[in-house]
């Protein structure tokens, strides 16, 4: 059994959440790109606004102000012991990250008071193989956070129904959560772990393909069918309203067909580690 | 591209055109969620508001901590829908009009029109780039809001797209 303090996760929180806030995934990017020369008028200049926005990111600037939500998501190999208090260790590596210069844009619900550091973190814990602690940081911004929805579908709506939840999202969500979007689907678990799913979908590498079959054809056909909404870059109009479709599935109960929609805006930030 | 100055008089406002590429220089505040609220409460206990209405422009944004040596940090705009409540009445006022992202209510637009103000969008999730057409920030109310503060920014060719013009044309398709 390996031992592994709680602190060097969260120097790895901090490392993460100073280098995602500052860059674009390469996936990301390479599909801003290609988008870029699918448009022309307002939604090819607001594309190529974002593509120019990274390189004066690169000097040393958050690639946007919503520096997010400080998602993080652990996967523990059961042969390592994780000695200290972890939660504790992650807002520890939160707030040295966001002390300076990224925004703290986490309050509480209701008296809308701000925490002051971006504490706390969102964590999502899940038990891997071997003795590796692999850490993905998500700086989730809210402008896409609050157009995801969740469906609970019933079982005879399936495949088409999926699609035309995830479809129904983005057009409902319309210019709001900046597109073109990255779009998360949880599809299966319950209620809750379903939200979770979709999430996690937001982890994979914008273009890549989930390996069952089945699901990465929803994946291709709720893409095209997304994108002849029209909606564009920025709600200007156009061919791309999505960079892509990812989901992720779970086994659900015989009653039930949850799908869970998360939406990412056109800055896909995230980071991962393993230690 | 057509360059503008802020303050923007509404005779100049009237030539703009939904779908137009431009630059923005001269002042602009942002305000967003909480200060809106509190902007509400002044009018409603018919107290001034923090900066004067007439002709002005609300960026609705929230920067990030300015970096040393920068005027600055991060500052793109957050989604405009949020403040669909707030906007009419303070056209109503006298505001020239917004900059945020993302389309807004038949209401809004409707206000737009009668006012004859405009509603500009910004791109979103630029906020470097639009960091780097800062050249100064100073608070103006409400510093316990943090980000969501008011501030006065002055601006130099800042990137927008006429989104809501001031005859009600709007580059969104619904």
């Amino acid at each position: 059994m390996r031992t592994l303090s709680v602190e060097k996760i969260g120097d790895a929180v901090y490392r993460l959440a100073r280098s995602a806030n500052f860059s674009l995934t390469d996936s990301c990017r390479a599909a801003l790109e290609k988008a870029a020369k699918c448009e022309e008028g307002a939604a090819r200049f607001a594309l190529e606004c974002a593509l120019e926005n990274e390189k004066i990111a690169k000097c040393g600037l958050p690639v946007c102000q919503d520096t997010g939500a400080a998602c993080v998501l652990l996967t523990v190999g059961r042969e390592v012991f994780l000695e200290g208090d972890l939660y504790r260790a992650i807002d520890d590596g939160v707030r040295r990250a966001y002390e300076k210069d990224l925004r703290k844009s986490i309050c509480d619900p209701l008296t809308r008071k701000n925490t002051g550091d971006n504490t706390p973190a969102f964590v999502h814990l899940e038990q891997g193989a071997g003795d590796r602690v692999e850490i993905c940081f998500l700086p989730k911004g809210f402008g896409s956070e609050n157009m995801s929805k969740i469906f609970m579908l019933t079982p005879a709506e399936g495949r088409a129904g999926i699609i035309g939840a995830i479809v129904e999202a983005v057009r409902e969500a319309g210019s709001r959560p900046c597109p073109p979007v990255f779009v998360g689907v949880g599809i299966g678990g319950t209620f809750d772990s379903c939200a979770y799913l979709a999430k996690k979908a937001l982890t994979r590498e914008v273009g890549s393909k989930n390996p069952r079959a089945d699901v990465s054809s929803i994946e291709e056909e709720a893409l095209e069918k997304i994108n002849a909404l029209g909606i564009g870059p920025q709600g200007f109009g156009g061919n791309i309203t999505a960079l892509g479709v990812a989901c992720e599935v779970a086994p659900t109960h015989i009653a039930g067909l949850p799908v869970a929609v998360n939406m990412q805006c056109h800055c896909v930030r995230c980071a991962r580690e393993i230690l | 591209m057509r360059h503008l100055t802020l303050p923007l008089k509404k005779e100049e406002r009237k030539t703009l055109k939904a779908g137009e590429s431009v630059l923005l220089s001269g002042t602009i505040y942002t305000a967003r969620d909480c200060a809106h609220r509190r902007i509400f409460e002044a009018l409603d206990a018919d107290m001034v508001p923090p900066f004067a209405l007439e002709d002005a422009f609300i960026y609705y944004a929230g920067p990030c901590p300015a970096p040393a040596g920068r005027a600055s940090g991060s500052v793109g705009p957050t989604t405009s829908a949020r403040m669909n409540s707030f906007a009419p009445r303070l056209l109503s006022l006298g505001l020239g009009g917004m900059i945020g992202k993302g389309e807004m209510s038949e209401e809004v637009r409707l206000a737009i029109k009668k006012f004859g103000a405009v509603y500009f969008a910004a791109i979103g999730g630029a906020g470097a780039l639009y960091a780097s057409c800062v050249q100064s920030c100073e608070l103006v109310a409400y510093p316990d809001l943090l980000a969501e503060a008011v501030y006065r920014l002055e601006v130099k060719e800042f990137p927008a797209v006429v989104a809501i013009d001031a005859q009600g044309n709007t580059i969104y398709r619904r």
